[in-house]
């Protein structure tokens, strides 16, 4: 049911299709995998938790499933389209309906709380509507609705360099809420936020995209959070696919080797990207 | 550069209303006060410089722009007018030259004499007030020079020395004399001046304080300085030239006037070509001079 | 030693060949110009500039045609932002789209945009335009675009990604991205440009009306036609106080933005 930040009710959630996905990087002394024919399949409107150490490859995962960088090999469908296949106005009309929140909230620091929350609603909006909303904000309402499950409703006028680092990523998450995505790609969302905090907001936008049938998939390093939220773990261990099954399945010794990662890839992994 | 995040502050803001209803921006009327300012400044801007993009497309000009840009494909080379345009560029580079030759002769007395590091009643202290009136009214005279600009003085040079390459050159040598005395006044004081002072102190004249202790070391900004201008020249020297001053700029007036667009294609061409070049080897020279 | 200064040698010699060539191919009788007489004729012009014209009809006349000046200024800087603005848009980087493509073509207008100095832009608008203070208008909106096209462009590639790429990955159009994600970072810095050309746009503009492109370029080449001097003069004083003015202007408002930052 759609609720009051919501521009209007989206189709059920988009489906993620990755098949074979490589990723390698030059860097110095040769080239370094970063993926390795790491195969996802995600149904609409399911949730999926990406689970490893830092370097794992979560971050260029999540990039290559929303569509922002392109993968040297493998193949992504979105909504059953294959999506690099498409001419670019056809990526573009696929693109308006993904939402990714990268680990660093993307908030311009001089911009207000209202401004760049409203951003994500941008796909939805033409360019003179777009236009006139960086002036005088549209739908104040919706951006307090979305700001309030967390708690920064307050906030909503205040310039985002008046924010801390927790605040900050609360409103990139909150973007999601106004966004017309029906597939949220959150990379680290909890990064920023204190073991508390951390645990209410992962509940609320499971919840959120429940109730509104989006497809999440969220990379967390937390293991203990992802096993009590998802009822689907995905591990990525030095690029390639540990495993890919319920929390309650997965064994002891899984979980060691997930964060027990060889020495150079460790070491690499704290020059680029995770 | 995203400051570093701060603390965990309490809320602040306006707080919500009981029935939740939507807020209202604060920020919004100083945006429409500031949106209907620009729109009343803009009015006026649009009438007073006759806006109206609109006479461009009416048949009778756009006929005549399209036959002029019509005109421009395929550029003119013709043998003897090619012979002309090559003419016109050297005496474009002889300008510029010229010009910039001339202005050393006035930037560099100017210069010497305006810069406080020469001053010999400085050294004990504060410049006495003499010297500092004459350092500041030589300060005024370069400005004077740069101030009015070169087109206006190859205008009047033009009604008196006639038409030709002498108004560019003179008018050049006038407004960059003072550009390159008030620049060469600044680098000479922004060099460790240490050893000019010595000198002057132990009773050597200034000219000599100035080769052995001010010049090594300002040189290499100086001829940098001065072969940017140089190249800069060219570019004035182009456009002295459409008011009769000589060079391409002059023929490219010509070639304007009389709606020769191959012509003009041509000249373009070659001014561009010019320019690169001038720039490519301004760049060269002074990484030689390094 | 010597060796090393080869290039130094053979340079300071070829550019004393080249300056001696530059003054006897252009045969200035620059001697002439110091003879008594032609001094004496100097001066005599020169004195006709000494006696101002300062009537209220013309100061009138006069204050009309600085506005228009300062009009041509404002409406060429502004409406050069914009459309520089606009033509760095095609050249953005993002997943699957090659920047090449756009980035060289877009370069090179800038260049030629660029490189085309202001006076010969508004000669060559007269004939699309015709005579009067749109065609300065124009012209100075022309070169100025490719100006701020290579400024623009370098500003908008350093600058931090991260929010322009959150809108790209939306499917969002530039002109949005670069509205909602660049221009909050970069404001500050562009308008800096724009101020600072300003100021060279003032003095470009009141000399562009010699071609007949209005403003006091054109009544200053209308009154020197006319041998009236004194009127000459007084347009000269006032350009010379509008550039001062627009330098003032653009120095106050950079120095509120800082003071607001």
């Amino acid at each position: 049911m759609p609720g009051p930040t919501e521009a209007a009710a989206p189709a059920a959630g988009l489906s993620l299709d990755l098949r074979a996905i490589g990723l390698a990087r030059s860097v110095r002394g040769g080239r370094r995998e970063i993926l390795q024919s790491v195969d996802l399949i995600v149904a609409p409107g399911e949730q999926v938790a990406i689970v490893g150490a830092s370097g794992a490859g979560k971050t260029s995962l999540l990039q290559i499933a929303a569509g922002a960088l392109q993968a040297d090999s493998g193949a992504l469908r979105l909504g059953g389209e294959s999506f690099w296949q498409l001419p670019p106005s056809g990526r573009q009309r696929v693109r308006r309906a993904l939402f990714l929140a990268p680990q660093v909230p993307p908030l311009p620091p001089r911009q207000r709380v209202v401004t760049a929350v409203l951003a994500a609603r941008l796909p939805s909006l033409g360019f003179w509507r777009g236009l006139s909303s960086l002036l005088f904000p549209l739908d104040l309402g919706a951006v307090q609705a979305a700001l309030e499950p967390f708690g920064m409703a307050g906030r909503i006028f205040d310039r985002v360099d008046r924010l801390s680092g927790g605040e900050r990523q609360r409103v990139g998450l909150a973007r999601a809420l106004v966004a017309p995505a029906r597939i949220w790609l959150l990379d680290e969302p909890l990064a920023a936020l204190d073991p508390v905090h951390g645990e209410q907001v992962l509940g609320l936008l499971c919840a959120e995209a429940r109730r509104r049938g989006v497809t999440l998939i969220v990379s967390l390093h937390q293991a203990e959070l992802a096993q009590r939220h998802f009822s689907r773990l995905v591990g990525l261990r030095a690029g390639r696919l540990a495993f890919d099954q319920g929390p309650d399945s997965i064994r002891e010794a899984q979980w060691t080797a997930l964060y027990d990662v060889p020495p150079h890839h460790g070491a690499a992994a704290s020059t680029g990207a995770a | 550069m995203i400051p570093a995040a701060r603390p965990e502050q309490p809320a602040t803001g306006v707080p919500l209303r009981a029935t939740g209803m939507p807020l209202h921006d604060p920020a919004a009327r100083q945006r429409w006060a500031s949106l209907v300012l620009g729109a009343v400044l803009l009015w006026p801007l649009l009438a007073a410089t006759e806006f109206s993009p609109w006479k461009i497309f009416e048949p009778r000009s756009l006929h005549a722009s399209a036959r002029f840009l019509a005109g421009f494909f395929p550029p003119a080379t013709e043998a003897g007018f090619l012979g002309n345009v090559a003419l016109g560029a050297w005496q474009t580079i002889a300008i510029a030259t010229s010009g910039t030759v001339l202005a050393l002769f006035l930037a560099v007395p100017l210069a010497l004499c305006a810069t406080a590091n020469l001053s010999i009643s400085s050294l004990g202290g504060r410049m006495a007030p003499l010297p500092f009136a004459v350092r500041q009214g030589l300060r005024g005279a370069m400005v004077a020079l740069r101030t009015v600009p070169e087109l206006v003085w190859a205008l009047l040079l033009v009604r008196v020395v006639g038409l030709g390459p002498t108004a560019g050159v003179l008018a050049i040598g006038l407004t960059y004399g003072g550009m390159l005395g008030k620049v060469y006044a600044e680098i000479l004081e922004s060099v460790d001046s240490h050893a000019a002072r010595t000198l002057l102190a132990n009773g050597s004249g200034r000219l000599q304080a100035f080769a052995h202790g001010l010049l090594p070391e300002a040189a290499p900004e100086l001829t940098s300085y001065t072969v940017y201008r140089w190249e800069c020249a060219i570019r004035s020297s182009v456009v002295l030239g459409f008011v009769g001053a000589g060079g391409l700029g002059q023929e490219m007036d010509n070639a304007v006037k009389m709606l020769a667009g191959g012509e003009v294609m041509t000249m373009l061409i070659v001014f561009v070509a010019l320019v690169a070049g001038a720039d490519g080897l301004s760049a060269w020279l002074r990484r030689v001079m390094q | 030693m010597i060796a090393a200064r080869w290039p130094l040698l053979l340079t300071g010699i070829a550019l004393a060949i080249v300056v001696a060539a530059s003054f006897w191919t252009l045969d200035l009788h620059l001697g002439a110009l110091l003879a008594p007489a032609s001094l004496a004729a100097m001066g005599r012009y020169a004195a006709e500039f000494l006696a101002p014209d300062l009537s209220p009809a013309f100061l009138a006349r006069l204050a009309g045609a600085a506005l228009e000046t300062l009009a041509m200024s404002v409406l060429g800087t502004v409406i050069a932002a914009v459309l520089a603005a606009a033509l760095c848009l095609p050249a953005a980087r993002f997943a699957g789209r090659p920047p090449a493509r756009w980035r060289v073509p877009a370069r090179l207008l800038f260049n030629v945009l660029r490189a085309i100095p202001e006076l010969v832009w508004a000669s060559l608008l007269l004939v699309a335009a015709g005579l009067g203070p749109m065609s300065g208008t124009l012209a100075l909106a022309l070169h100025t675009a490719g100006v701020f096209g290579r400024l623009f462009a370098e500003a908008f590639e350093n600058a931090p990604q991260g929010p322009a790429q959150a809108l790209r990955v939306q499917g969002n159009r530039e002109s949005l991205v670069l509205l909602y994600a660049t221009l909050p970072q970069l404001g500050p810095q562009l308008l800096s440009y724009v101020l600072y050309r300003w100021e060279n746009n003032i003095r470009a503009a009141a000399i562009l009306g010699v071609v007949g492109a209005g403003g006091l370029g054109q009544m200053l080449a209308f009154h020197l036609g006319l041998f009236q001097n004194g009127r000459a003069a007084t347009v000269i004083g006032a350009m010379v106080l509008l550039v001062y003015g627009v330098d003032l202007a653009s120095y106050a408002i950079r120095r509120t933005m800082v003071r607001m930052h």
